[in-house]
């Protein structure tokens, strides 16, 4: 299926779930509550219209200084283009990061979650956290991205290493860099830091000067 | 301290020197990307074996030399300083590469800002990755070093290194 199908396909399924799409790049995205998490990945999984046997990726982003400061001036002229070439409009683009709690009418409408039209129009602030998740289907070669917004006073969702094992450590991965609960999970630990290592450095609001260290001087 | 003494310990400590530069056993602590040129070093182009540094030990036990290759995480640190207590005296740490000289690009939550916070450093060899004839020179300078180390222990002075000391501005 194509980007387009596939996000209808999920729709279709989920009318309730999928609280926005968008296809950035031919890239499709479909954005779930995390109550249909499980549901939403048994189904593209186990459904023979999706086959998503390989979980590719799962991260997660922090949204919470999302907009406060503009990109560095080297990315625009290095040559890499940022926003769409006039020659290859883009029919679905990106819409901005998740709102955390959209109104009905967000929901299965326009993409109208971007920071700056969010707040003209009253509207929840974007989530905190994202978790994402890239599917790919290795037997029918379609790729699909998974969204789930999530708050950071409530950061837990629902463990996906039941469907997939390599789920596993990814999950472990993201607790420790984002502190983002996996429901379910068997092993919830820290992967990549140390025991004893006090919060989560991937988070904005982790000091970017803070350091830990096991022995020697903190530098 | 009569002559006679001073005479025979500095020609001791010449001929311990002379045989200790050239048959240096080195344990490469590789961690990172550095290991890559340290490979190049080592294989036939550029041929550490030339000076007598040719035969990695992969035992801190049988070790002179411990080449800290890469970065360096914080995880990391109590086993780098576990494997240099377990050399034997005398031992020699060389610095590879910006990473482990200064912690390099990094300024964050896991790396360690210079391995020299946590042990004693006798050479240092900056670059990200430093060119193999950049290494062999870095070689050289421990070959020196290690030539002109007193039977007691004590190491020479620090390197002079007048391009420093030159004013920047005249």
């Amino acid at each position: 299926m194509n980007a387009a199908s596939l996000i209808q396909a999920v729709k279709d399924r989920f009318p309730d779930g999928v609280k926005a799409s968008h296809s950035y790049r031919g890239d499709a995205t479909v954005i779930v509550g995390r109550e249909f998490l499980l549901e939403v990945a048994r189904t593209l999984k186990e459904d023979p219209a999706f086959q998503m046997s390989f979980l590719m990726d799962l991260t997660a982003v922090d949204f919470s200084t999302f907009g406060a400061k503009r990109s560095p001036a080297f990315f625009s002229n290095s040559g890499v283009a940022v926003s769409p070439s006039p020659e290859f409009p883009d029919e679905d683009p990106w819409p901005g990061p998740p709102v955390s709690h959209p109104s009905a009418g967000a929901a299965l409408g326009a993409p109208a979650s971007h920071p700056s039209a969010g707040a003209a129009l009253g509207a929840p602030g974007p989530a905190h956290f994202v978790v994402v998740y890239h599917f790919y289907s290795l037997p029918l070669k379609h790729r699909l991205r998974l969204e789930v917004p999530v708050e950071e006073d409530d950061a837990e969702v629902d463990s996906l290493s039941s469907l997939w094992a390599g789920a596993d450590w990814l999950e472990r991965e993201v607790w420790d860099m984002f502190g983002i609960r996996f429901r379910g999970h068997q092993n919830l630990k820290r992967i990549l830091m140390y025991e004893g290592f006090a919060g989560h450095p991937l988070r904005k609001d982790y000091p970017v000067n803070k350091r830990q260290p096991l022995i020697g001087p903190v530098n | 301290m009569s002559d006679h003494a001073g005479f025979f310990t500095s020609r001791l400590d010449e001929a311990l020197g002379w045989a200790r530069k050239f048959s240096i056993f080195q344990y490469p602590f590789v961690t990172a990307c550095c290991g890559m040129e340290y490979m190049a070093t080592a294989c036939s182009h550029y041929d550490v074996d030339r000076f007598g540094a040719g035969l990695p030990r992969f035992s801190p036990r049988q070790a002179d030399v411990l080449f800290v290759v890469g970065t360096i995480s914080h995880k990391m640190a109590p086993v780098l300083v576990r494997i240099y207590e377990q050399m034997a005296e005398p031992k020699w740490v060389v610095s590879f590469g910006v990473c482990t000289c200064t912690g390099g690009f990094y300024d964050n939550y896991a790396t360690v800002m210079g391995i020299d916070t946590i042990i004693p450093v006798d050479v240092y060899i900056p670059g990200c990755p430093p060119r193999p004839e950049y290494v062999l020179d870095g070689l050289l300078k421990l070959q020196a070093k290690i030539q002109a180390q007193h039977s007691s222990g004590q190491r020479p002075a620090a390197e002079i290194r007048p391009e420093l000391e030159r004013p920047v501005f005249d």
